[in-house]
């Protein structure tokens, strides 16, 4: 069951997050994805943040609309999230560090 | 308090016209300028269509560039759908008189953790807005973010957010939105947007389809309630406010030949009056088209166009069928002046029949337009509203002063007047066809029913149509009736008869009397040789009684000298009558 989050460990991750300004939400955002990222990825990671402010374009390229927006651009296919990311299961979930079920089974 | 309403200056809402034909008139002057409308409708009812022409009008015919921003369809797409209206979507982009953007929103590929906001979207728009400093904004449509995003709560209020924000920038804004169940729009955006409304419905009637727009709200300016129809085809957006025409037209008091001579002189020698309404009705075959054509190629003639829109017959045949009868009508079509516009009545609603005539009618500018037949239009029981469709036409063209003529089959064995009796009002000059059966034979006759402000003929005419056009003729009146075709000629022929036989008669009693002259003479012939005879025989006689006589005397006196008697008196007589 754990084969395939260890796998995805051997790949260095590249996370981008794009943010407007240092807003309250940016800011809790990327403390909560460096927690997960220090627990799952520990070295083996790369966090960018883009502020839109600064680089407008680069919204439409990357079809964001809600900020804060986290992309995963490696390992591929990339996957996004957005909200604050104080939802730790969905994150892990979602960017392929957990199995659906294990996070849940593993908290009670 | 005088001077308080003086200096009050009635202030006019600021509106950003659209040049969306027809639209602006109803609603005096355009889109309120610097404040979000929204357009809502069901599928397939055109609301991108009305958002891209107002961005697209906007930017070339107005000088204000536009934001297009679309949540369906890509920029490709949007380029090539809008390409066939002739909008040149690639060339305006490179210009920056029109930004398009399109904003995808794939519910599988966003998870969302936590809370968000929508300030990218607001980052792209503003970007979009200083790049092209644009005035115009569409956003098509919206609700996708709906399906696309989770948590509505978070939604609702960034787009009150977001609609606040253009307001503020004095971005005139227009939003598009699906239509819901028992609301204006599925995710209640009327709610947000309160300054305008408008709502595009698509609907089928009859199994023809009709467009209709209704604005439903504008705050802080009056504007039409009704809802109007419009159209989309291959010029964009039109809406035609017909319902609001009145009857405040001017008047001709020109006159124009009806193309047929003996019927301009039924109509008080000039024929009907310029920008009039003209009914030709009758039953099948009574040559309501023949007419029609005849007034055309007149009227081609004077070098005035004609819009010729045809229910029943294409063009190609008409123009045979008319060849016929001597009207040759193709050269005019290729002269530019006449123009076919051949549909059939069930291809589309009464109200797209109606705008497609007035946007052809505004577009080629006719002095003449013919309908032919008008009663096509008449399916079932919409009486009413062909009527209805009718007026607002003849309205329109009045106001352009253009001469209609209506052609109408009525169908045999009513009464005639009575079948087009709801459209009678509309009508200046009803000519009436038909037919009069008399001895197995058909034949046609026109009377005019009612012509305005002419002294008309109240006469039947028999109308033929010959190689050479239509001719009008006087109908036998005699002793016998009226009678037209065959049973003129034979009436006539008849008439003739008994006429050579009147003057045969007459030579007759001439011969009878020379004969009794000739008779008498030779009666005074004979009488006279008869006496000449006798006469001969009465003087032979008389000679001979005279010798007798004398001899007789001879004796006499012969006797008496051998008597010795005195007669010697006697005899000096005789002698000297000898």
């Amino acid at each position: 069951m754990k084969n395939t989050p260890v796998k995805k460990k051997n790949i260095k991750w590249a996370l981008h997050l794009y943010v407007a300004g240092k807003t309250q939400k940016a800011i809790i955002a990327l403390r909560n994805l460096k927690i997960i990222c220090e627990e799952q990825l520990k070295g083996n990671y790369h966090i960018e943040v883009i502020d839109l402010l600064k680089h407008p374009k680069l919204a439409r390229t990357e079809q964001i609309i809600a900020i804060p927006t986290l992309i995963r651009k490696s390992p591929l296919p990339t996957k996004s999230i957005i909200g604050d990311l104080s939802n730790t299961e969905v994150i892990l979930v979602s960017l392929g560090l957990a199995e659906p079920n294990q996070y849940r089974i593993s908290q009670n | 308090m005088n001077k308080k309403t003086a200096s009050f200056q009635r202030k006019v809402l600021p509106k950003s016209p659209t040049s969306i034909q027809g639209l602006d008139e109803i609603t005096g002057g355009g889109l309120p300028k610097g404040r979000p409308t929204l357009v809502c409708g069901g599928a397939g009812c055109g609301k991108t269509l009305f958002a891209m022409e107002f961005i697209v009008r906007g930017a070339t015919q107005f000088n204000e560039p536009g934001v297009f921003i679309s949540f369906e369809e890509s920029e490709k797409e949007l380029t090539a759908n809008v390409a066939s209206l002739g909008f040149d979507l690639d060339n305006l982009v490179k210009n920056k008189k029109i930004w398009l953007e399109n904003i995808r929103v794939e519910r599988t590929e966003i998870e969302q953790s936590g809370e968000y906001d929508l300030e990218a979207l607001f980052i792209r728009i503003h970007h979009a807005i200083e790049s092209i400093n644009a005035k115009r904004v569409v956003l098509d449509t919206i609700e996708i973010l709906f399906s696309g995003l989770p948590n509505p709560q978070i939604l609702r209020a960034e787009l009150q957010r977001l609609l606040g924000w253009l307001k503020r920038k004095g971005i005139t804004t227009i939003i598009t939105a699906e239509r819901g169940d028992g609301s204006l729009t599925r995710q209640g955006l009327e709610e947000y947007v309160s300054d305008c409304v408008i709502l595009l419905d698509h609907r089928v009637n009859d199994q023809s389809s009709i467009r209709r727009l209704r604005i439903v709200k504008y705050r802080g300016s009056t504007h039409g309630t009704n809802e109007y129809p419009f159209l989309i085809d291959e010029d964009g957006f039109s809406v035609l406010p017909v319902t609001s025409l009145g009857l405040n037209y001017s008047t001709s008091a020109e006159r124009i030949s009806t193309g047929i001579p003996r019927l301009d002189t039924m109509l008080s020698g000039k024929g009907y009056f310029r920008g009039s309404t003209v009914l030709v009705s009758g039953t099948a075959g009574t040559g309501k088209t023949s007419i029609a054509a005849q007034f055309v190629a007149t009227a081609c003639k004077r070098k005035e166009r004609v819009l010729y829109f045809t229910f029943e017959e294409s063009p190609g045949q008409l123009i045979r069928n008319m060849c016929s009868i001597g009207i040759n009508l193709e050269p005019w079509v290729k002269k530019g002046l006449l123009q076919f516009h051949a549909t059939r009545p069930t291809l589309y609603g009464l109200e797209t029949h109606l705008t497609t005539s007035i946007k052809l009618i505004n577009k080629f500018a006719p002095s003449v337009v013919i309908l032919d037949p008008i009663n096509a239009f008449v399916t079932g029981d919409n009486q009413t509203e062909v009527k209805s469709m009718l007026l607002r036409l003849v309205d329109f063209l009045k106001m352009k002063r253009c001469t209609a003529f209506f052609t109408s089959l009525t169908s045999a064995g009513e009464n005639m007047e009575i079948s087009d009796v709801y459209i009678s009002s509309l009508i200046d000059t009803w000519l009436l066809l038909r037919d009069i059966e008399i001895g197995g034979e058909r034949n046609r006759g026109l009377y005019v029913l009612k012509s305005r402000g002419m002294a008309h003929s109240n006469q039947i005419r028999e109308f033929k149509l010959t190689n050479d056009g239509i001719e009008l003729l006087d109908v036998y009146v005699g002793p016998e009736g009226v009678l037209t075709g065959s049973a003129r000629l034979s009436q006539e022929t008849k008439d003739e008869a008994v006429q050579l036989l009147r003057r045969q008669e007459i030579v007759r009693k001439q011969f009878a009397l020379e004969r009794r002259r000739e008779a008498k003479d030779a009666q005074m012939v004979l009488l006279q040789s008869e006496f000449d005879a006798e006469e001969s025989e009465a003087l032979k006689v008389i000679g001979i009684e005279k010798a007798r006589n004398e001899r007789f005397v001879q004796d006499k006196a012969k006797m008496a000298k051998s008597r010795k008697g005195d007669v010697y008196m006697k005899k000096s007589i005789i002698t000297k009558k000898k």
